[in-house]
């Protein structure tokens, strides 16, 4: 990368991180960000819109919105439920997209991170490499930039993440990388080498929904671990459910990633939703 | 832990991409499976050149599984494709029907190494599965295999073979019920038991190094081909042919012949109800996509979904193929045709009864190519065929799917074939 390209991706960042401001406003007011996760057109577009704005509106600090994708290896049942419900309901990349620029138009100041599966991704920026000139995946990051505030891909480890970790950069996305219990202290380096916006602590060995031990010793040292690495905000996730365990993370972490008990939340309508969030948001501060 | 000689970081301190074929392949897995997936790509080069785990790998696959495995001259079945020097390396006679049995050994072997306590797999026809249940019944592992629920209902048998053979059958109601629903479900339960548990990958796909390391544990078929071919013919064969799903079978019998330029290699795929309906042709209808760890094509629809595939044979009715497929395709040292479910009906029946041998519908697509390669190459080309597996596991859908038009066909076709063999018989 050339120092006029790192120059323009340093300020793209400046100018655009909601991220960090949001992570730095909750830290100001002594809490714990709340992540919320919901699916694209679970169960339906405008259900979906619906239930998404509802979260905001009950204190969702971050919102991770699901790219629903036909395989999804890495979550659990409740949010491959969800995916097969959104897919049924004519869920696209584009559509979802559209979901997204429409919480942006409500909640200008709301970060919005993209969460998904490489290939849909993959494929939308093959889309727009056949229709202009080449260089499919930096078109689709600067039209993402205009829309979302960061990218999370769950099967794009470092190893593999450059494709479009470094066009999503360059773009002023930030590229939010996962860390596990089961990762070594070398490859924490590495992940957290190519990440901004925050860090994600997957705080279980398994996929999303599953039982958490919220006070468990692994997940209290992963985070210190991880700030040991990064100056990153740390946001842990992976089988929260309760403001009880929020309770508990919020004092570990800079923010805490709430995604299968909203999705499960939802599927009572969007009161019961906000009501979960409200719940959630209540636990997040720090005594 | 010292790192040995690696290759080199990049800028980022971020090692490159391992196992690419091509561009091909990579490791495309969730943060959690990373560490074993690495473990696997450091140990398993290391359990390979090590002559005591080779040994044991070699031993068993003589011992238990029967190996060297026959090469068989099929002259009646040149007769009735039009001619040809064809040649079947008969991996259906391995212990439990199919070359599955090579790639389980070996990477149990290797899960005992890495003291891994428990195996997972998946299956589709429940092939893979009861290669994987008879070697951890061997070696005395706990067993758990995959199978979506759709396959558990149309392979009833299979299902209770797994289970005499002490595994534990899990059906996947998710997605399509079928083998690609069966491999999302085994990766879920490795992310959750990463730490004692391996996951026996049945193809030369998923994440790094898998697609390498089950073309290796399969190249004994290759291997032992050549020399068989080189012994019986005193040359090289000029095409060797098998039948591809995921790519296994057709991987291993291709690595004992990459270095034969001469040797042209071809790939059978399934062509379902046709390339316009529902089908399993990756090659021929495939996008390139990251899906189950890899980079390689997949049968996807516009916006980057999985398509569901469609075969008579459940052991190629899966979306995606082997990267290393798709890099040999794409070089050109390789290439690949389609066959659709009627044609494989019909080559099951031809080689039934050219030469008293029932082959898997999976095979039986190889040996419906056989004709039209048989016209590119001219009636004096020496064919080697991989007869991957043998068809008892699919007399219950042929018998549903030979309607009495076909049955007639099928005496029909008998009564030509029962003619005077004349030259080119086995009584020649």
């Amino acid at each position: 990368m050339t120092e006029t390209q790192t120059q323009t991706q340093a300020q793209a960042q400046a100018q655009t991180s909601r991220i960090a401001a949001r992570f730095a406003a909750c830290r100001a007011q002594g809490r714990a960000a709340l992540v919320g996760y919901l699916t694209a057109y679970d169960p339906d577009r405008d259900a979906s819109l619906a239930h998404i704005l509802a979260a905001c509106e009950a204190g969702l600090d971050v919102l991770e919105l699901g790219v629903p994708f036909s395989d999804p290896t890495a979550d659990g049942a409740e949010i491959q439920a969800a995916m097969v419900r959104a897919l049924a309901a004519g869920a696209t990349f584009d559509g979802a997209l559209d979901l997204a620029r429409a919480v942006r138009e409500r909640f200008p100041d709301l970060p919005i991170v993209l969460f998904g599966y490489a290939n849909p991704l993959l494929r939308a920026a093959g889309r727009l490499a056949e229709d202009g000139a080449g260089g499919g995946e930096a078109q689709l990051c600067r039209a993402l930039a205009e829309v979302v505030d960061g990218l999370l891909v769950v099967d794009l480890p470092p190893e593999e993440a450059a494709i479009l970790r470094e066009p999503a950069r360059a773009a002023g996305l930030d590229w939010i990388a996962l860390s596990a219990p089961t990762s070594p202290p070398a490859r924490r380096d590495r992940l957290v080498a190519g990440a901004s916006g925050f860090i994600y602590a997957v705080s279980l060995t398994g996929v999303t929904g599953a039982a958490l031990d919220a006070s468990s010793e692994g997940v209290r040292a992963q985070i210190e671990d991880l700030r040991g690495r990064s100056e990153l905000p740390v946001a842990v996730g992976f089988g929260v459910r309760e403001p009880e365990q929020v309770a508990v993370l919020a004092q570990l972490a800079d923010g805490v990633v709430v995604g299968s008990a909203l999705v499960r939340a939802a599927k009572t309508g969007s009161e019961a939703l906000a009501a979960k969030v409200q719940a959630l948001r209540g636990a997040c501060s720090r005594s | 832990m010292a790192s040995a000689s690696t290759s080199p970081p990049s800028p980022e301190g971020v090692a490159p991409s391992a196992g690419d074929f091509g561009r091909f392949g990579g490791r495309f897995v969730a943060e959690t499976l990373m560490p074993a997936v690495e473990e696997l790509a450091r140990e398993w080069p290391v359990a390979w050149a090590d002559p005591s785990f080779r040994g044991d790998y070699e031993r068993i696959l003589s011992e238990y599984v029967g190996r060297p495995s026959a090469l068989t001259p099929a002259p009646r079945l040149a007769k009735a494709v039009g001619g040809g020097d064809i040649w079947l390396k008969r991996e259906d006679l391995n212990h439990t029907g199919a070359h599955k049995i090579n790639n389980c050994v070996g990477q149990v072997l290797l899960a005992r190494r890495l003291g891994k306590q428990r195996i997972i797999a998946e299956t589709g026809a429940g092939q893979h599965g009861v290669a994987t249940a008879t070697v951890c019944a061997y070696f005395g592992m706990p067993c758990v295999v995959y199978m979506g629920a759709e396959d558990v209902a149309r392979q009833a048998l299979n299902v209770f073979r797994m289970r005499l053979l002490g595994a534990e059958v899990k059906s996947v109601t998710a997605g399509s019920a079928t083998l690609k629903d069966a491999i999302n479900e085994a990766l879920r339960d490795w992310v959750a038991h990463v730490e004692d548990t391996h996951y026996v990958i049945g193809s030369v796909m998923g994440p790094d190094p898998y697609p390498m390391m089950v073309r290796e544990l399969q190249r004994v078929i290759g291997d032992e081909a050549r020399a068989q071919m080189l012994e019986r013919t005193g040359k090289l064969p000029d095409a060797v042919v098998a039948c591809v799903g995921g790519g296994s079978n057709a991987m291993g019998i291709f690595a004992g012949f990459l270095g034969d330029p001469g040797v042209q290699l071809i790939g059978v795929e399934a062509a379902g109800e046709g390339l316009d309906g529902l089908h399993a042709a990756t090659m021929s209808r495939g996008a390139e996509g990251v899906y189950h760890g890899m980079r390689s094509l997949v049968l996807q629809d516009d916006d980057g979904q999985l398509q569901e595939a469609h075969s008579i044979s459940a052991g190629l009715d899966y979306p995606g193929i082997g990267p290393e497929h798709a890099h040999l395709r794409e070089t050109g040292r390789a290439r690949y045709v389609a066959i659709d479910d009627a044609q494989a009906l019909d080559g099951l029946s031809l080689l039934s009864r050219t030469e008293g041998i029932i082959p898997a519908l999976e095979t039986a697509h190889a040996i419906a190519a056989l004709p039209q390669l048989v016209r590119e190459l001219g009636p004096e080309a020496t064919i080697l065929l991989n007869l991957s597996g043998r068809g008892d596991k699919d007399m219950h859908t042929v018998m549903g799917r030979l309607d009495a038009d076909s049955v007639a066909e099928v005496e029909e076709a008998r009564a030509r074939s029962q003619k005077p063999a004349g030259k080119g018989g086995h009584d020649d």
